[in-house]
């Protein structure tokens, strides 16, 4: 069962207390994009085997969303952060690379 | 692999004397020397099979025997059962020598058998993978069954083939058998990074449905529904397909008018499905509860000739077909590269070595957009973990399959008495195969209510898989941005019920670049907008 702590309100809570809410940090495209552009931002996702990030609603709870970093294949939780950033935060990163060697955040966002 | 019993053994005391040759010769001896009916409570009175011979003579069976069929028994063929009785009779041949050398008689009549240089036969004769038949069954159990051969053959890979499949999943050999009885394109590898149908394939619920709401989705899973029927003859293997007929719970006013709708969708598509009520629902499945607290059942899309069908049978059948004609399946070959050149795909890189092929064909379900990565392009799906469960075995108590998908549950009884229970997908990408508790808990508990007799049964066994989920929740056959790459995904949690239709479609889309099945499911309707909407008709539970 997944458990992520709420960066919100702190506590902590299993995947029953939450509702996904698809892939962070997506770069939005809307009136006076392309149509490569438009799609790839609804449609197309990373759906990486690994280090994947993702954001959550703690709809049980607070009713806040939250984003979480985490790895699809060994579903390690690397960390939960506030929603309103565009990156993970530098101490998410860090974590990532020690647990991860040779993984690095794209910066083409 | 023993693939011929497994898929022979549904009749149970076949499958009896299966596991015990010594017993089906007895039991043969009694077969050939008393009369069928005789031989009948021979089978029936299985704890007591007698010895050939001497029971039948002295012991109190004889009572039973009538009177005619005793003379000629006891006049003509006489068993030296004991010394004085062997002292008493001229030698003669006995019964059990002559079923041995009789059955090797009729097979030489009927087998030729093939020599060196002789004029080229199919090869599927050369590889002796022969056919299955009650025949072949009853010649084999005179050698005690050491003579079924492999049901597929594991070659090395070679340097280069016409077209690779990734993936040796039912959608992936269903493709390339299509690919060589259909269009004639046999030099074809199946690469497969596990075992044979050990991902989705050997995961899955095994129902089997084409009540869709959708044009294309309809004339795809009916497709594949159609070719179901006639599976096991096509594939001379027995897939034990069971059209025993599907029951969608509408538990929802919602509900009701969705099914009226497809129901009528379906008669103008042709697939045969009905809008029934709760008083017929309670008829074709008395564990129902149908007034029930909270999901009471309002009614039914009722689908008499869905079913199930053994889920890795199919996957064996297809594989053993695909070998016949030459194609390689190779297990435990992980692709972990894709070559281009030009634009165009030239071949693969894998574990075990780098294979060039002329045309690629991705069918990976939850690994597509892994794949998809190393050939530089992304997908619209996200791989999420469906689970299912079964029960321990309980005596015959739904012949239907039942889903309800407002309560995220279906379940239908295996022919070994399981109770097999799905339930619902999870909405977070995950590649662990998994199942969780949590899951367990609200499926079983919805089902509980719906059917109230289950609510003390144990349940044995708990999975997870990994299907790729599209936006619209229907599948990808389509071409890519990198020529002569096709892929096959998206099937999401509806993969297993339309392996013929996506093989029978994919294939032809491989060989010519286009197919009316498929045309409707490119990767390019996300773009233009043209969505095979299926989320809304059946979302929960495929």
């Amino acid at each position: 069962m997944l458990i992520l702590t709420c960066p919100c309100c702190g506590i902590r809570c299993d995947e029953t207390e939450l509702a996904p809410g698809g892939e962070a940090h997506l770069k939005r495209f809307g009136p006076g994009s392309s149509d490569e552009e438009f799609e790839d931002y609804l449609f197309m996702r990373a759906n990486p085997m690994g280090v994947h990030f993702e954001r959550w609603l703690h709809v049980y709870g607070c009713g806040k969303w939250f984003h979480a970093a985490r790895n699809t294949v060994t579903l390690e939780v690397y960390g939960t952060y506030p929603a309103q950033v565009h990156a993970p935060p530098q101490e998410i990163r860090d974590m990532i690379s020690t647990r991860v060697p040779g993984w690095r955040w794209k910066d083409d966002s | 692999m023993r693939g011929a019993l497994s898929g022979l053994s549904s009749t149970s005391w076949i499958s009896t004397f299966l596991k015990r040759p010594g017993r089906w010769k007895t039991a043969c001896r009694g077969v050939l020397s008393v009369s069928h009916s005789q031989a009948r409570a021979l089978v029936a009175g299985s704890g007591s099979v007698p010895p050939a011979g001497s029971n039948f003579r002295s012991g109190a069976r004889r009572e039973c025997l009538p009177e005619a069929l005793l003379v000629p028994w006891t006049s003509s063929v006489r068993f030296p059962s004991t010394r004085s009785d062997r002292e008493d009779c001229p030698p003669r041949l006995p019964v059990s020598r002559i079923c041995v050398l009789l059955p090797l008689a009729v097979r030489r009549l009927i087998w030729k058998p093939v020599r060196e240089g002789e004029s080229t036969p199919p090869r599927c004769e050369l590889q002796n993978m022969g056919h299955y038949s009650a025949l072949a069954v009853a010649m084999e159990a005179f050698r005690e069954h050491r003579g079924w051969k492999r049901v597929w053959r594991s070659p090395e890979p070679r340097r280069r083939y016409d077209v690779i499949i990734v993936g040796a999943g039912g959608h992936g050999l269903a493709t390339a058998y299509y690919l060589g009885k259909n269009h004639g394109i046999t030099n074809v590898a199946v690469l497969e990074k596990g075992w044979l149908g050990g991902g989705n394939t050997g995961r899955n619920t095994t129902i089997i449905r084409s009540n869709y709401l959708q044009d294309a989705s309809a004339a795809i899973y009916e497709k594949a529904r159609a070719l179901y029927e006639t599976l096991s003859q096509d594939l001379n293997y027995n897939v034990m397909f069971s059209p025993r007929g599907v029951l969608m719970l509408a538990q929802t006013e919602h509900e009701v008018r969705g099914y009226r709708r497809t129901a009528h969708a379906n008669a103008l598509q042709g697939v045969e499905t009905e809008f029934i009520e709760p008083g017929r629902v309670k008829e074709l499945c008395p564990i129902i509860e149908v007034r029930g607290p909270r999901y009471p059942v309002l009614g039914a899309l009722w689908q008499p000739r869905g079913g199930t069908a053994r889920h890795d049978a199919v996957a064996w059948g297809y594989a053993r077909r695909c070998s016949q004609m030459g194609m390689d399946i190779i297990q435990k070959c992980e692709v972990t590269g894709i070559r281009t050149a030009g634009g165009e795909v030239s071949g693969v890189a894998t574990t075990r070595g780098d294979i060039d092929c002329g045309k690629l064909g991705i069918v990976v379900a939850g690994h597509s957009g892994h794949l998809a990565n190393m050939a530089g392009f992304r997908l619209p799906v996200e791989s999420v973990a469906l689970q299912a469960l079964v029960s321990e075995p309980i005596k015959p108590c739904m012949d239907v399959v039942v889903m309800a998908n407002t309560v995220h549950g279906y379940m239908s009884q295996s022919d070994k008495g399981e109770m097999v229970i799905g339930g619902g997908a999870d909405g977070f990408v995950n590649y662990t195969q998994r199942g969780s508790f949590s899951h367990i808990e609200e499926t079983v508990r919805a089902l509980v209510e719906t059917f109230p007799m289950i609510s003390r049964l144990k349940m044995l066994r708990h999975w997870g898989g990994i299907v790729d989920m599209t936006g619209d929740r229907s599948p990808i056959l389509s071409r890519t941005p990198v020529g002569n790459l096709f892929m096959n995904c998206g099937w999401g949690t509806g993969g297993f019920k339309s392996i013929p239709g996506s093989g029978w479609g994919f294939a032809e889309l491989m060989a010519k670049g286009e197919s009316p099945l498929c045309a409707e499911f490119g990767l390019d309707r996300f773009r233009e907008g043209r969505f095979i909407d299926e989320s809304v008709a059946a979302g929960v539970a495929h």
